[in-house]
């Protein structure tokens, strides 16, 4: 599958990349497919959907259970890609790797089995403002059953956590720090390697939020030395309905099981049940079996491109959509120096959702809303906005196509 | 512009979302309730004051998209001295023609102004903006206290 593209990509490793994906040749009311809703979830290459139908044709079958030939192939490939994620997050060991539903379900199974048993009353929960709500509500939950108590750092007007405030709000009472890696809303990086480690230094462990960071930035986690980090395969080219939660071995030792059920168990009696060890501990019944495979093969592909070249085609697209933002005296949600290729913004007083419509009748797919960050709109004082988020198969041309409908939004709300 | 575009933000539509009618705060009032469409953070504060059955005067206030504005300002002229049987009954009228049920095609004459927002139709995800001042009335004449959503 190598691509041995270079550092930048050219105009035809650009249209080689566009041929990989299928639906970009879709049309909607017979125009061509403009997707800009790339944060909410990414296109899926040939090799990643070809990858789903070997499997089904091939091989299906259910995995460490079977002797048989097809259990066999299905166990190796499985495992196989624990090992890929391993090694595309730089994790020790392959047992570091928990395949969860997604970066939701990772984010509870750390709150419910690493946090339940351990915080007390008063102990502290350290957010940012700018998190999804899906590291937002699943500390809440946890808060209520513990008696512990949620902090939230605050961010500047340009959508960047204030650093003062966040060692601030640090203490030794603050057990549990998690983090957005990039805001989902504002695509704003955060320095979480810096956070980390003053994190660390009152004692608290990490979760890190990398739903958004995996599809645009090489993420090493001995590196970064974050207790946890989660993403979710679908925004990184893969398929729906799984994710990854890496974890430091000797917390997830530690660890209850999540889920009880097949799969996770070395033995069963009405007396005792002795649980599996690492992976297989948390991951109760039948996995997501097609899903590691295909985001296997999707990894797979995300590095034959390069991140080099993801991120320069990426940074690109983002400076000329905001160029043109400016022209069209949009109102930017989100001005942090260090972002990545989100752009989201309010047409003058106009509702997003109108927009949003709008914008559909043109072909472009955009997502409009409060992209789960309710508490983050409240900061800015709107309901919701217009997101354009890109990914490397977008063009320029498909930027004009997103502004050029803008005139059109004002000419039916002058 | 588009047909259905057109169609959906025809001009009594905009006018209503520029200039909407009754609207603010009612004191004193018999019933209120408050509606939220979580999809896209839309909220809508309904009061009304009703007297023997009458919907005596109502007022709304709140944020949201061109069409759930419109269509709260809508209800509040076409309810307005209306009885608590007749409001019921152009709701239902109004929300079978909005999720395009088969009998409503004869619907548009009873309608009146609310005909206005049958474009909605051709969207679906919009419906649940021109039927959440209305449902937030189904609220407030129960007197529910928590907020209805459209979810």
């Amino acid at each position: 599958m190598d691509k041995h593209f270079g550092k930048v990509f050219s105009p035809s490793d650009l249209r080689e990349i566009r041929n990989d994906f299928p639906i970009l040749k879709v049309k909607i009311k017979h125009r061509p497919l403009v997707y800009l809703d790339n944060a909410a979830t990414s296109q899926k290459p040939q090799c990643v959907i070809d990858a789903l139908d070997r499997y089904y044709s091939h091989y299906n079958s259910n995995v460490h259970r079977g002797l048989h030939e097809l259990s066999e192939l299905a166990t190796t490939a499985y495992e196989q890609s624990r090992q890929r994620v391993a090694h595309f997050l730089k994790a020790k060991e392959s047992c570091q790797i928990i395949f969860v539903k997604g970066t939701t379900e990772a984010i509870n199974l750390v709150a419910q089995s690493y946090g339940r048993p351990l915080l007390k009353k008063d102990d502290e929960i350290l957010i940012t403002a700018l998190e999804h709500h899906s590291n937002i509500v699943p500390w809440q939950v946890l808060c209520e059953q513990t008696g512990a108590k949620l902090r939230v750092a605050p961010i500047n007007l340009q959508g960047e956590v204030i650093q003062e405030e966040y060692e601030a709000c640090l203490s030794e009472k603050t057990k549990i720090v998690a983090l957005a890696h990039i805001s989902n809303a504002l695509g704003t990086i955060l320095p979480i390697k810096a956070m980390i480690a003053k994190a660390r230094a009152v004692g608290a462990i990490t979760l890190i939020d990398g739903a958004q960071a995996i599809p645009h930035l090489r993420v090493d986690v001995q590196d970064l030395d974050c207790d946890f980090y989660a993403f979710s395969a679908h925004k990184v080219y893969g398929p729906t309905g799984i994710g990854v939660l890496y974890g430091k071995k000797e917390l997830l030792e530690a660890m209850p099981p999540y889920q009880g059920g097949g799969e996770m168990i070395q033995s069963v009696s009405f007396e005792k049940t002795v649980y599996q060890n690492l992976p297989h501990k948390f991951e109760a019944g039948t996995p997501h079996i097609e899903g590691a495979i295909g985001l296997h093969v999707a990894l797979d592909y995300l590095h034959s491109l390069g991140y080099e070249g993801i991120a320069h085609q990426e940074h690109e697209l983002l400076l000329y959509a905001t160029e043109l933002a400016h022209k069209h005296h949009l109102r930017i949600i989100g001005e942090a120096k260090e972002k990545t290729s989100i752009l989201s913004f309010m047409v003058d007083n106009i509702h997003a959702h109108d927009v949003g419509t709008i914008l559909n009748h043109y072909g472009i797919a955009v997502r409009v809303g409060h992209h789960c960050a309710m508490p983050l709109m409240e900061f800015f004082k709107v309901p919701s906005t217009v997101r354009a988020s890109f990914a490397f198969y977008n063009t320029q041309d498909e930027i004009d196509a997103l502004f050029e409908v803008i005139p059109k939004v004002r000419e039916v709300f002058q | 512009m588009n047909d259905e575009l057109a169609e959906l933000y025809q001009e009594l539509i905009m006018e209503h979302n520029r200039h909407p009618r009754h609207y603010g705060v009612l004191a004193p009032c018999t019933h209120q309730a408050a509606g939220f469409n979580p999809l896209c953070g839309d909220q809508i504060k309904l009061r009304l004051q009703i007297e023997n059955d009458l919907i005596m005067a109502l007022m709304f206030e709140g944020k949201g998209c061109a069409i759930s504005i419109a269509s709260a300002s809508l209800l509040t002229e076409a309810l307005e001295g209306k009885s608590l049987a007749e409001a019921h009954e152009l709701f239902t009228l109004f929300h079978e023609t909005l999720t395009g049920q088969p009998e409503s095609s004869h619907h548009s004459a009873r309608l009146g102004k609310l005909a206005a927002l049958i474009g909605v139709q051709a969207f679906p995800s919009r419906v649940k903006c021109a039927t959440l001042a209305w449902h937030t009335l189904e609220a407030a004449l129960a007197n529910k206290d928590t907020p209805v959503s459209t979810e």
